[in-house]
C-alpha cells in the first residue's frame, strides 16, 4: 500500500478534505497522508517483533528460534511493547487529569484569572464520595480540599484509587483477586516503565498484568478526574446545536482554530472572543468578527460545552492550515503533527505552542499560565486579529458544514431519561432487555492517515445503527460522525433500525451519542457501571451486550483505552494494524495476542482484539452482544416486533377543519394518505 | 415521548405556568398574601405540592416559590429539524403543569370557586365542605352569605379527602381495588361513556373524571344517562377542565404519604412508589390538546400510562412507566361488531397496559357484577321487591357438613314462590342456605365465611344487602329484575365467589333459597340456634384461650415497615380482619398475609408482651419495632398503616383518651383534625399516646386494658356513639356503669381540651378520678 499514491478521494471519504488534499498537492504541500504513502511502516516493528530497549539491541527477532541478546522471547518483547503504549497513553491521559486539578485548586484559591467553579453540584458531589466535609463550607474551601485530595491519588502508593468504586462490586473483585487494582495513578505508570526495562518482568501474562492495572489507574484514576474537574470548572455537558468541517472557517473574519486535548485554555479563548474590545479591534482591521474553532479533542472539549463549531478531527489539522484562512492555530498537547511548524510557513498563519510540554519547530512559544490566563487568551486573540492582515490567497470548502446534536453526558443522559424527577437508566435497561436494542456500542479512537479517512468510522457506525445498535462516540470518530451528519435526531430516522428509531424517537436523541473527548471515555465507564447498577441485565459490565470499537487508531492513548476497557469487561475491538501481530515464520509469536483475546476473556471477562476488516468488525460486534443477550435470558432480537410508535400518524390528521371533521380521522378508520395532501405538520 | 407530543406538552407547561402567575399575582393582590390556601380534610397541605418539594402551603404567598420552581423546570418547544432531546424536558414540563394546576386549584378554593358547580348533579358519597360561604351560589340554599354545608347537591367533588382515601385503604392494599383510572375527556357517545364506566366498575377500579371536549365532558354524558356517581359507585367527578386532573394524582401522592410512610419532599421515592405500587392509568377520551398532553406528562413522572381513543403519537419504550407510556387506540379500529364491544376492548387494553392485577370472578348473571356496585342504593321507587327490612322477614345461613358427598356442588334450588308472584314495590320473605364441605373447612369458619354473603351480594348492579344473620334486608332493582335477575342468581352469586375466593378450604357449596312460609320457618329456627351457638363460642374466645396470634402484613405493599398482631380480643385496626378471618385467610394461603404467631413466654400479662409476638414485630418491621404491648397505648403501641378505622390518641389534661372516627371531619379536644392526627399514627411508626384501631376494639374487654380500659374513654365521635350504640352500651354495663356513653363527649358539645374537662366534671366521668394515666 505505501508504494502506490492514493487518490485524495481514497485518502479519505471527507470531501472537503479530498479538495483541500487537490490543493495540497498543487502548492507542493507534504500532508500526513502523503506520508504514509511515502513511508511503509516497519514491517519488524509493526508486529512488535522488535526491542529496542536496551543497547545491546535493537533485537529484530523474525527467524524461528530468535532470541533478544538477552535472551527475551517474542512474547515478552510484544508485552513490553505494549506495556510501554499503555504506559504512554496513561500518563497523557493522567497529565491532562493533573493538571485541570491544578487549575481547580488555583480557581479555588482566586489565583486563576477568569477560572470559575461553575458546577457546585458535582462538586459537592464528588467531594462527598471523597470523604470531604462540605456543610457549611464555601464552594472554593471544598474545591481546594477536592484538588488536594485528587493531586494525592496522582502520588498515592498504597490501597485503592478511590473512583474504581464507582465501577459494579463484582468488577472490583476481580481486580482485587487479580491484584490489578492500581494504587497510584503515577506509581503505575512507573511500575510499568520499570517492569519493561532491560532485564526486569519477562513473563508476557505478568508484564500484561501491569499494563493492566496501569490502564485502570488512567480510566478510572486520571481520565475520570480529567472529566470530573473539567465539568466542574467548565459544567457539565449537555446537548446544543453546532456546526463542524472545514466549511466553518469564514472567509471574513479572524479564524483562530485551537487544537489539542486540554478544555483550559481554549474555555479562556472562547471568553477572549466575545470580548467587545476584541470585537472592535477585528472590526478596524477589516474583518467581520471573531470566529473561533477547534480541531480534535480541544474541540470536543469546547462543542459539547460551549457549542463551539469543530474543524474537524485529527486528520483536518494540516488541511485547515492550507485554507490560508487561519490566522493562529493554538495548540496545547497531544495528537498536533511537527508538520504543522512546516505547513505554516506557507501562510500567514501563526502556529502558537502553549504547553510547557510542547515546543514545535516553526511555531511561536507562548508559554500558558492559568493565573493570568484571561490576559493571555486576549492577547492571542490580538495577535491573531492582527495577523488578518496579513493573509493571502484563502480557500475554504464552504459548502461542506454539517449540523451536530453534541454534548451528552452521563449525567445528562441520566436526565434525557426522566427528567429531573425520574432520571434513571431505566429506560435504556428496558430496551435492552426488550430487545428493542440489541446492544449498545461504543465507537472511539483515532483517525489513521494509513485509513480512508473516517470510513471505518462511518461504515461501522452505519451497520450497528441499522442492527439497532445504540451507539456513543467520543474523540475523533465522534466528530467523524458528526461530519455525516449521524448525530442529529434526524438520522435517527434514516439509518435507525426500528427498535432504535423508537427509542431515539421517545428521547429525541441522535442514534448516536457525543459523549466528548478521548478522556471522556471515562464517561463511558460510568455509564456501564449505572447501567449496571440500575439493574435488570446482569451485574458487571462484562455481562452487558456491549462491544467498544476504535476502527482508526493510531495513538498509545487509544491502547490506554482499550485495555482499560477490556479490564472493565468489554469486547474491545481494534482496527487496522496489531501490534502484536507476531509473524508466521516465529511460531509462538501469536501467543500474546491470543492471551488478549482468550487470556483475557477468561480472567476478565473482556478481550481485546485487532480485526482488519469492518465487515468482520461489524459481524463479531453483532455475535459478542448476541451471545451476551443470549447468556442474560434476554429476548430474542426481532426487529420485526418494533418500530409502530412515532408522530407519523398524527401528521395525518387535518388541523385546521371543525373538530367534528377532525374527529372523523381522530376516531381512525378512515384512510388517512388522503388527509396527508392536504396538511402540514403541527409546528 | 414523541416529537409532537413533546412540543404540545412543553408548549401547554408553559401556557398553564404563565396562567398561573398571572392567577397568583391577582389573587395576592386582590385577598393578600395571608388569604388561607387549603383543600378540605386534608392533613398533606396542598398535597402535590407537598410530596415533591416539602412545602407546607397554608397561605397565597406561599404558592410564590412553588411557582418559582414550577418556571425553573419550563423549556422551550423542540425545534421542527435539528432538534435537542425532550423527553427529559418534557417530564419536567409535565411536573410544572401539576405545580401550576395545583396552584390554580389553591387559588380557586380561596376564592371559594372550587368544588366547581354542577347543576342537577348528586353525589353518592362525596367530599364534605362545611362552613362553605353561600354567596358565591355554593349549597344553593340562596340566604345571601351564610355559611352551608355542601352536601353533595349540585357540585362536583373536588379533591378526595383524606377520610375516603383511608376508607377505601384496605380494599387498594390487598387488591381487591386494583388501580384508579384518570378518565380525561369525553366519550364518542354516551352510550360508550357508559359502557367504559360500567367496565371499570365491573373490575373494582376506581374512576375519576375529569376535562372536556369542545365543552362537553364524559360527567355530561355520565349525568345524561343517569349514572350514579359519588364515593359509594367509586366514581369520582372532579370536574369539567383538564386542570382538575390534578386531583386524582393529589390521591396518588397522599397515598405514598399515608400507606407507604414517605414524608414531604421525598419525591423521587413518592413518584417511584406509584410506578410500583398505584395501578393507575389515564385515559384519555377525544381530542388531546396541548394542556391534556401536558397534564399527561406530569402523569408519566407517576409511572402512569396514557390511552387515548384517538389517533395520537405512541411511545411503546418502556422505562418511566412499567409498561408502554403512550398508547393510541383509534376508537374505530378497535375489533368489536359494535361500539359497546369496542369500549369493552379499550378497558381491557387500559389495563394490560398499566398491568393492573384484576381479580375477577366470573359470576354468572344478568347484570353488572364488580365491588363498585357494592354502594350502590336501591331506591324504594326504583325497587322491584324487596326481602327483609319493615315488611318482611330475611336471613342467611351458612353451615358446613363433614361429608364431600353430602354438597351437591353448583345446585341452585328456590324452594318457594318466585318474585313473579309479588307485585311491583312489594315484599316477600326469604332464606339463603348456603351448604358447604371441604376437606380444609372448619367450624368456626362458618360465621367468617358467612358474613361474606353481605359483599358477594352487594357487587351485583341493582342489587342491595344490608345487614346479616336474621336482620339481612335485600332489594332488587327493577333495572335488575328487567335484565332477568332472579332468585336463584343469589345462589349464582355465592357459588361463584366463594369458590373464587375461598376455595382452598371450600371444595363445594350448594345453596337453596326458601321462600316457602313452612320451610323458611323451619329453617330460620335452625339458623337461629346456630347464632347463639356462634355467639357463645366467640365470647369464650379470649387471647387467654389460643396459643397463636395472627400478624396481617396486607397492608405492607402499602406500608412496608408496618406489621399488625391480630388477637381473638383485638382485631385488626381496618376492622376488616378479626382473629377467626385471620385463621382462614392462613388456610386458604398459608404462605400469604396472615400467618399464625405462636405466643412464647407471657412476659407481661397486663401490658401483654410476648417473646413470641417481640419477636415476630422485629422482624416483619424489619427492625424498626422491637416490642408491642397488646393492651397499652401508652408503652409499644402497636403501629398503624393508614386503614385505621379510629384514632385512639390520650389527652392528659383529661386524664383519659379521645376516640375518633374516620368519618368525622371536624375539630378534635386535640386541636387537631381526623386528618392531621393520622398523618402522627401512619406509616409504621410507634407513637406512645396515639394508636390506629378497628371500632370493635372499643367493645373487647381488652382494649387499653393496661391503662384502665374503656372508662378511659372521654370524647369519642358522635358518629360511633350512634352507629355502636347498643354494643357500646353493653360495654358500659359490663364496666360497671350504664350511664357512661352519656358521659362522654362528643363533636357537638365539646371541640377544645378547656369545653372538655369542663364537660367531665360537669358529668363526673370515672376518669377523673382514675390513676394518672402518665
Amino acid at each position: 500500500m505505501a508504494k502506490k499514491k492514493r487518490t485524495p478521494q481514497e485518502r479519505t471519504i471527507d470531501p472537503a478534505v479530498q479538495k483541500m488534499l487537490e490543493i495540497a498537492e498543487q502548492m507542493a504541500i507534504s500532508t500526513a497522508f502523503d506520508r504514509a504513502d511515502m513511508l511503509a511502516p516497519c514491517p519488524i516493528g509493526a508486529d512488535g517483533l522488535c526491542c529496542k530497549n536496551c543497547s545491546m539491541g535493537p533485537c529484530r527477532l523474525v527467524k524461528e528460534g530468535d532470541r533478544g541478546i538477552c535472551g527475551a522471547t517474542v512474547s515478552t518483547i510484544q508485552a513490553r511493547n505494549f506495556a510501554r503504549m499503555v504506559a504512554a497513553g496513561a500518563a497523557a491521559h493522567s497529565d491532562h487529569g493533573r493538571d485541570l486539578v491544578l487549575t481547580l485548586k488555583a480557581a479555588a484559591n482566586g489565583e486563576a484569572q477568569g477560572y470559575e467553579i461553575r458546577d457546585v453540584a458535582k462538586l459537592v458531589k464528588l467531594a462527598k464520595e471523597a470523604g470531604i466535609e462540605t456543610n457549611g463550607r464555601t464552594k472554593e474551601e471544598i474545591a481546594n480540599d477536592l484538588a488536594d485530595y485528587y493531586l494525592s491519588l496522582f502520588g498515592q502508593q498504597e490501597g485503592e484509587i478511590l473512583m474504581t468504586h464507582r465501577a459494579p462490586e463484582v468488577r472490583q473483585k476481580i481486580w482485587r483477586e487479580q491484584g490489578v487494582m492500581p494504587r497510584g495513578i503515577d506509581r503505575e505508570v512507573v511500575d510499568t516503565l520499570h517492569r519493561t526495562h532491560i532485564g526486569d518482568d519477562q513473563e508476557a501474562w505478568h508484564i500484561l498484568q501491569g499494563a493492566v492495572r496501569t490502564a485502570l489507574g488512567d480510566g478510572w484514576g486520571g481520565s475520570m478526574i480529567a472529566t470530573d474537574v473539567s465539568d466542574i470548572l467548565f459544567g457539565i455537558p449537555a446537548p446544543n446545536v453546532s456546526k463542524i468541517n472545514l466549511g466553518v472557517l469564514q472567509e471574513d473574519m479572524v479564524n483562530i482554530v485551537v487544537h489539542g486535548h486540554e478544555p483550559t485554555l481554549s474555555a479562556m479563548l472562547v471568553a477572549a472572543t466575545q470580548d467587545p474590545e476584541l470585537i472592535e479591534l477585528a472590526h478596524s482591521v477589516g474583518a467581520k468578527g471573531i470566529n473561533l474553532a477547534g480541531i480534535c479533542c480541544t474541540s470536543n472539549e469546547i462543542l459539547v460545552r460551549q457549542g463551539i463549531p469543530s474543524v474537524g478531527n485529527f486528520l483536518q489539522q494540516e488541511v485547515a492550515l492550507i485554507t490560508g484562512a487561519v490566522e493562529a492555530m493554538i495548540v496545547d498537547v497531544q495528537c498536533i503533527m511537527q508538520s504543522l511548524g512546516e505547513i505554516s510557513q506557507h501562510f500567514h498563519t501563526e502556529l502558537i505552542t502553549t504547553s510547557p510540554k510542547v515546543k514545535i519547530e516553526g511555531a511561536t512559544h507562548l508559554e500558558f499560565d492559568e493565573h493570568h490566563a484571561l490576559d493571555q487568551a486576549k492577547e492571542l486573540v490580538r495577535r491573531a486579529i492582527e495577523n488578518f492582515k496579513n493573509r493571502k490567497q484563502v480557500y475554504i470548502p464552504k459548502e461542506v458544514t454539517e449540523e451536530l446534536v453534541p454534548g451528552f453526558s452521563h449525567e445528562y443522559i441520566d436526565y434525557a431519561m426522566g427528567g429531573t424527577y425520574r432520571g434513571s437508566f431505566r429506560p435504556l435497561n428496558d430496551a435492552i432487555a426488550a430487545g428493542r436494542l440489541r446492544g449498545v456500542a461504543a465507537i472511539v479512537g483515532c483517525n489513521n492517515p494509513r485509513t480512508q479517512q473516517d470510513s471505518y468510522h462511518l461504515y461501522i457506525a452505519k451497520k450497528l445503527l441499522e442492527n439497532d445498535v445504540l451507539v456513543v462516540e467520543t474523540g475523533c470518530s465522534a466528530l467523524a460522525s458528526g461530519k455525516y451528519g449521524l448525530l442529529q435526531g434526524e438520522a435517527a430516522m434514516e439509518y435507525a433500525g426500528p427498535g432504535l428509531r423508537e427509542v431515539c424517537e421517545a428521547l429525541g436523541i441522535p442514534p448516536i451519542l457525543h459523549m466528548g473527548s478521548c478522556v471522556d471515555n471515562s464517561r463511558i465507564l460510568t455509564v456501564l457501571s449505572q447501567m449496571v447498577a440500575e439493574g435488570g441485565i446482569g451485574d458487571d459490565i462484562s455481562e452487558l451486550p456491549a462491544v467498544g470499537l476504535a476502527p482508526e487508531w493510531m495513538s498509545e492513548k487509544a491502547i490506554s483505552i482499550g485495555t482499560y476497557c477490556m479490564a472493565s469487561g468489554a469486547y474491545v475491538i481494534f482496527g487496522g494494524h496489531s501490534p502484536v501481530r507476531g509473524s508466521a515464520k516465529v511460531s509462538g509469536s501469536d501467543k500474546v495476542a491470543r492471551m488478549m483475546i482468550e487470556g483475557w476473556e477468561e480472567t476478565y471477562g473482556g478481550k481485546l482484539e485487532f480485526v482488519d476488516d469492518p465487515d468482520e468488525m461489524v459481524r463479531k460486534t453483532l455475535e459478542h452482544i448476541d451471545k451476551k443477550r443470549k447468556a442474560l435470558k434476554l429476548a430474542e432480537y426481532d426487529p420485526s416486533k418494533f418500530g409502530r410508535s412515532g408522530d407519523r400518524r398524527i401528521y395525518q390528521v387535518p388541523v385546521d377543519v371543525p373538530l367534528a371533521e377532525r374527529e372523523a380521522y381522530l376516531y381512525g378508520g378512515v384512510p388517512t394518505e388522503a388527509a396527508e395532501a392536504t396538511t402540514k405538520p403541527a409546528s | 415521548m414523541s416529537r409532537y407530543i413533546a412540543t404540545h406538552a412543553i408548549r401547554g407547561a408553559n401556557a398553564i405556568v404563565t396562567e398561573a402567575e398571572v392567577m397568583l399575582k391577582r389573587a395576592l393582590e386582590e385577598l393578600g398574601p395571608d388569604t388561607p390556601v387549603q383543600f378540605p380534610n386534608t392533613a398533606y397541605y396542598l398535597p402535590f405540592i407537598y410530596s415533591m418539594t416539602g412545602i407546607k402551603v397554608e397561605k397565597l404567598s406561599d404558592l410564590q416559590p412553588v411557582l418559582e420552581h414550577a418556571k425553573s423546570l419550563l423549556h422551550p418547544v423542540p425545534r421542527n429539524k435539528l432538534w435537542t432531546p425532550y423527553l427529559g424536558e418534557t417530564l419536567d414540563s409535565g411536573m410544572a403543569t401539576l405545580f401550576a394546576e395545583e396552584i390554580i386549584e389553591g387559588i380557586r378554593f380561596a376564592y371559594h370557586l372550587q368544588p366547581e358547580l354542577m347543576r342537577g348533579l348528586s353525589l353518592s358519597g362525596c367530599t364534605t365542605y362545611t362552613d362553605y360561604p353561600s354567596g358565591n351560589g355554593h349549597g344553593g340554599n340562596g340566604k345571601g352569605n351564610g355559611t352551608v354545608n355542601l352536601e353533595g347537591r349540585g357540585h362536583l367533588n373536588g379533591p378526595i379527602d383524606d377520610i375516603q382515601l383511608r376508607s377505601w385503604g384496605i380494599q387498594l392494599v390487598d387488591g381487591r381495588m386494583p388501580g384508579f383510572a384518570a378518565i380525561v375527556g369525553r366519550a364518542k357517545s354516551n352510550e360508550v361513556a357508559v359502557k367504559i364506566v360500567r367496565e371499570l366498575q365491573q373490575r373494582n377500579i376506581l374512576i375519576f373524571l375529569s376535562g372536556n371536549v369542545n365543552g362537553k365532558s364524559i360527567i355530561h354524558q355520565l349525568m345524561e344517562e343517569g349514572v350514579e356517581m359519588g364515593y359509594d359507585t367509586y366514581i369520582v367527578p372532579f370536574g369539567t377542565d383538564t386542570i382538575s386532573a390534578i386531583y386524582p394524582l393529589g390521591f396518588a401522592v397522599r397515598s405514598a404519604l399515608t400507606f407507604g410512610g414517605l414524608k414531604g419532599g421525598q419525591a423521587r421515592e413518592i413518584l417511584e412508589y406509584n410506578r410500583d405500587r398505584v395501578f393507575a392509568f389515564v385515559l384519555a377520551l377525544g381530542e388531546v390538546d396541548d394542556l391534556k398532553y401536558a397534564t399527561a406528562a406530569g402523569a408519566i413522572n407517576f409511572g402512569f400510562p396514557v390511552i387515548a381513543d384517538t389517533i395520537i403519537p405512541e411511545i411503546l419504550p418502556t422505562g418511566i412507566t412499567t409498561y408502554e407510556h403512550v398508547i393510541s387506540m383509534p376508537f374505530n379500529e378497535i375489533p368489536g361488531k359494535d361500539d359497546l364491544e369496542r369500549a369493552t376492548r379499550l378497558v381491557q387494553k387500559c389495563i394490560e397496559v398499566r398491568g393492573v392485577k384484576v381479580r375477577v370472578a366470573e359470576v354468572p348473571v344478568p347484570v353488572p357484577y364488580g365491588s363498585a356496585f357494592e354502594g350502590e342504593v336501591v331506591r324504594r321507587r326504583d325497587m322491584r321487591i324487596e326481602f327483609g327490612g319493615k315488611y318482611s322477614r330475611a336471613f342467611e345461613y351458612l353451615y358446613m357438613v363433614e361429608n364431600l358427598e353430602d354438597v351437591d356442588d353448583g345446585k341452585v334450588t328456590v324452594v318457594g314462590p318466585g318474585i313473579e308472584t309479588v307485585e311491583e314495590g312489594g315484599h316477600m320473605d326469604m332464606g339463603i342456605i348456603v351448604k358447604v364441605a371441604g376437606r380444609k373447612m372448619q367450624k368456626d369458619f362458618e360465621p367468617v365465611l358467612e358474613r361474606q354473603i353481605h359483599d358477594f351480594i352487594n357487587a351485583a348492579s341493582g342489587v342491595q344487602h344490608i345487614g346479616q344473620r336474621d336482620i339481612a334486608w335485600l332489594r332488587i332493582s327493577k333495572t335488575a329484575w328487567e335484565k332477568g335477575f332472579r332468585l336463584e342468581h343469589f345462589g349464582k352469586i355465592l357459588h361463584a365467589r366463594f369458590h373464587a375466593d375461598f376455595g382452598t378450604i371450600v371444595d363445594k357449596v350448594e345453596v337453596t333459597i326458601y321462600t316457602d312460609p313452612e320451610e323458611l320457618e323451619k329453617w330460620l329456627a335452625k339458623a337461629r340456634e346456630a347464632y347463639d351457638f356462634r355467639n357463645r363460642r366467640l365470647a369464650n374466645l379470649t387471647d387467654e384461650s389460643v396459643d397463636v396470634f395472627y400478624s396481617c402484613t396486607l397492608c405492607q405493599s402499602f406500608a412496608p415497615d408496618h406489621v399488625c398482631v391480630v388477637s381473638p380480643e383485638r382485631l385488626g385496626l381496618c376492622g376488616a380482619y378479626n382473629w377467626l378471618d385471620c385463621k382462614a385467610s392462613y388456610e386458604i394461603n398459608p404462605t400469604g398475609p396472615n400467618q399464625p404467631i405462636p405466643l412464647g413466654t407471657k412476659i407481661d400479662p397486663v401490658k401483654g408482651y410476648w417473646t413470641g409476638i417481640n419477636a415476630y414485630a422485629e422482624k416483619a418491621s424489619h427492625g424498626t419495632v422491637e416490642q408491642v404491648a397488646m393492651y397499652s397505648i401508652m408503652e409499644n403501641p402497636m403501629t398503624a398503616c393508614g386503614c385505621f378505622e379510629c384514632i385512639v390518641m390520650v389527652i392528659p389534661e383529661a386524664n383519659g383518651v379521645m376516640v375518633v372516627s374516620r368519618e368525622d371531619s371536624s375539630m378534635t379536644p386535640a386541636g387537631m383534625k381526623f386528618s392531621t392526627l393520622a398523618g402522627m399514627v401512619g406509616g409504621g411508626v410507634q407513637t406512645p399516646g396515639v394508636m390506629g384501631i378497628g371500632k370493635f376494639y372499643l367493645t373487647s374487654p381488652k382494649f387499653i386494658s393496661a391503662d384502665g380500659g374503656f372508662k378511659r374513654v372521654v370524647w369519642m365521635s358522635s358518629f360511633l356513639k350512634e352507629t355502636m350504640a347498643a354494643e357500646l352500651q353493653a360495654v358500659a354495663e359490663r364496666e360497671g356503669d350504664p350511664d357512661l356513653i352519656s358521659k362522654i363527649a362528643d363533636e357537638r358539645s365539646v371541640t377544645t381540651v378547656e369545653e372538655l374537662v369542663a364537660w367531665l366534671e360537669e358529668h363526673n366521668h370515672p376518669a377523673l378520678t382514675m390513676p394518672p394515666i402518665f
